[in-house]
């Protein structure tokens, strides 16, 4: 398997002459260096200095002070937080895999090779991944007004009365749409690719063992992508952990609905922004990350242990 | 991730070298009713750009006196676009060219990086390789918007804040470009053929423009197109950094539009928010049809070393 070594036992190529390595040992940092140094400013540096601003509270009173861990008591007990936690872990629950699910079932359908128009079919799914989120949720928030929106009409030309989906109890619903939409195709392309690579030989081999294609789907090709699925999902954990911009683009025309502690993203926001509570802010934002992290490695523990 | 995924424990060749041609033995036959259902996939996915289509052709008044999936009476795609462009002295020309400065220096920019890198990583060993890759492996897992305010606070002391330099730097690194390019590099530049450049006296430098680049085309086109989308759709970023609506990109000043309505005194401008929707929405589009060869070429490999 020369040329699919998975990342992390990729280091080197297979057997290096061994000359090579004394030859040019520090040469690699010339070119990796600039990345490095960019990625220690925007990504390494503000690690460092958010733990350190969780560490501290500004008060009117004494200034800038060192406060130990209570930015972090305060927080655990903080009930929007875990109320905004808990709204971004339904939406996973829900969303993720009904995202996930519509794409691996087209990508299989695609690589199925039973379509007409494969390739149409493929590019046009994929499209809404260019459109900024701002856009799509603008659209998608026209759509649903009931005034003057898509659902409007159709209440008014079928005499139906859809219910308003930019209301407190359909609004998370609606953004799971928005998001769906913007990330199936996405989706679907990683499992394609990974569909893609799996030897014919196979296929042949259990053809001639009589396996139907449900089959040869159970049996060779989830087996097979089962690496390309666990990260679709990991992704798509961060990206629900995450959930800013819809939420808070939809805000204008929701303004009942979502709060502007609606995820825990928008609740740091919020208590940065318009609070000014930056220590506080940084707190919630590190417990978040941590939370992400640990859910997003239980997955992959998970998915790499089934089966296979 | 781990050692398990990858691909299907073929020891023969690499599967990319020897694309195969069908999926299935034998002619699968074609199938109406899968392809009714992926019909059905695609009027989802259209849908709402129709959508924007049809109603970039509306008036104020026309978009609230018509059905949303029919044209109104008068056509007024034209006259949206001038008035988007004119509005309020061109200043979605002004957010255009923003965005464009953005895409150039912070897409551009990251790509460079993460060719740079990608090839480093591939082709030579160096110390501190292993911590490299595990620290931006890590690193892709931290909630980017998780640094947002930090990186704002860091950047308002520097007084970076409220400048272009605010949403160029952090776009110049992209984790899944270097990544990509890693993958993509390891894949395409036979490290015979780098001995052989230096034997003949070329220097690294050298040797990575002339040796290097050409074959990495697919894979740059690929990190290039999506470091772009990321630089051209992000929002969270220039709406921390930037207060100046002179330095707005695109999306942030669409937005910044679509709340003028609520605000007392308002002017009520969904007509131009719709056409400027589409004019923003068009060009990433173009590229990703036209450039489609190149790009899914170089996703597929990235894809082997999942």
């Amino acid at each position: 398997m020369t040329t699919l070594q998975p990342p992390a036992a990729a280091e080197p190529r297979p057997a290096p002459p061994p000359a090579k390595r004394d030859r040019r040992s520090w040469t690699g940092w010339g070119f990796i260096g600039p990345f490095v140094a960019v990625f220690a400013l925007v990504f390494l540096a503000p690690i460092a200095y958010s733990i350190y601003l969780s560490l501290y509270r500004n008060q009117l009173i004494g200034g800038n002070h060192f406060v130990g861990l209570d930015n972090y008591t305060q927080a655990l007990k903080d009930d929007q937080f875990w109320q905004a936690v808990g709204r971004v872990g339904l939406f996973l629950a829900i969303q993720v895999p009904i995202m996930l699910g519509i794409a691996l079932l087209v990508a299989l359908a695609l690589d199925s090779g039973r379509l007409y128009g494969k390739s149409f079919f493929r590019i046009t799914i994929f499209l809404p991944y260019a459109v900024p989120a701002v856009v799509a949720t603008l659209m998608w928030g026209f759509m649903y007004g009931t005034k003057y929106g898509l659902v409007g009409d159709i209440n008014e030309a079928f005499g139906t009365s859809l219910p308003d989906l930019l209301s407190p109890d359909w609004v998370l619903a609606s953004i799971g749409n928005i998001v769906t939409w913007e990330f199936v195709g996405y989706n679907m392309l990683i499992f394609y690719s990974a569909l893609r690579v799996i030897p014919t030989s196979l296929y042949e081999a259990a053809e001639i063992d009589g396996a139907g294609q449900w089959r040869i789907i159970s049996s060779i090709k989830l087996p097979a992508i089962r690496g390309a699925i666990v990260i679709a999902t990991i992704f798509s954990i961060i990206g629900s952990f995450q959930l800013f911009n819809e939420p808070s683009i939809l805000r204008p025309l929701a303004r009942n609905a979502i709060t502007t502690d609606y995820t825990p993203n928008f609740y740091t926001y919020s208590l940065s922004f318009n609070g000014q509570q930056h220590n506080y802010s940084a707190t919630v934002a590190i417990i978040m990350g941590v939370l992400t992290m640990i859910v997003a490695y239980a997955v992959q523990l998970r998915g790499m242990r089934k089966g296979a | 991730m781990s050692t398990s995924v990858a691909a299907p424990p073929s020891k023969s060749a690499s599967p990319l070298r020897t694309p195969r041609k069908k999926h299935t033995p034998g002619k699968p036959k074609r199938s109406l009713l899968l392809t009714g259902l992926m019909a059905l996939m695609v009027l989802y996915t259209v849908a709402p750009l129709i959508w924007l289509v049809i109603n970039s052709t509306k008036t104020q008044a026309g978009l609230g006196a018509s059905n949303g999936l029919w044209f109104a009476h008068d056509f007024a795609l034209w006259d949206n676009i001038r008035t988007t462009f004119t509005y309020h002295d061109g200043i979605f020309v002004r957010w255009l060219l923003n965005t464009l400065l953005y895409v150039v220096l912070g897409a551009g920019g990251a790509t460079f990086l993460a060719v740079l890198g990608g090839y480093a990583l591939a082709k030579f060993d160096f110390p501190g390789k292993r911590a490299i890759f595990a620290v931006v492996i890590g690193a892709v897992a931290v909630p980017a918007t998780a640094l947002a305010v930090p990186t704002f606070l860091m950047f308002s002391k520097m007084g970076l804040t409220d400048t272009p330099w605010a949403v160029i730097i952090p776009s110049l690194v992209s984790p899944f470009g270097l990544y990509l390019m890693w993958v993509f590099a390891a894949e395409a530049i036979p490290t015979e053929l780098l001995e052989a450049a230096r034997m003949d006296g070329a220097n690294e430098v050298r040797t990575f423009f002339q040796v290097a680049l050409p074959l990495l085309a697919p894979g740059i086109v690929t990190v290039l197109l999506f470091t772009t989308v990321a630089t051209w759709n992000n929002y969270f970023l220039p709406l921390i950094m930037l207060k100046d609506p002179d330095w707005y990109p695109l999306t942030l000043g669409l937005s910044a539009w679509n709340s003028q309505a609520e605000t007392i005194g308002g002017d009520v401008i969904f007509n131009l928010v719709i056409t400027g929707s589409l004019i923003t929405i068009i060009p990433l589009i173009a590229a990703f049809l036209f450039l489609q060869k190149y790009w899914q070429s170089g996703l597929a490999a990235g894809s082997v070393k999942e």
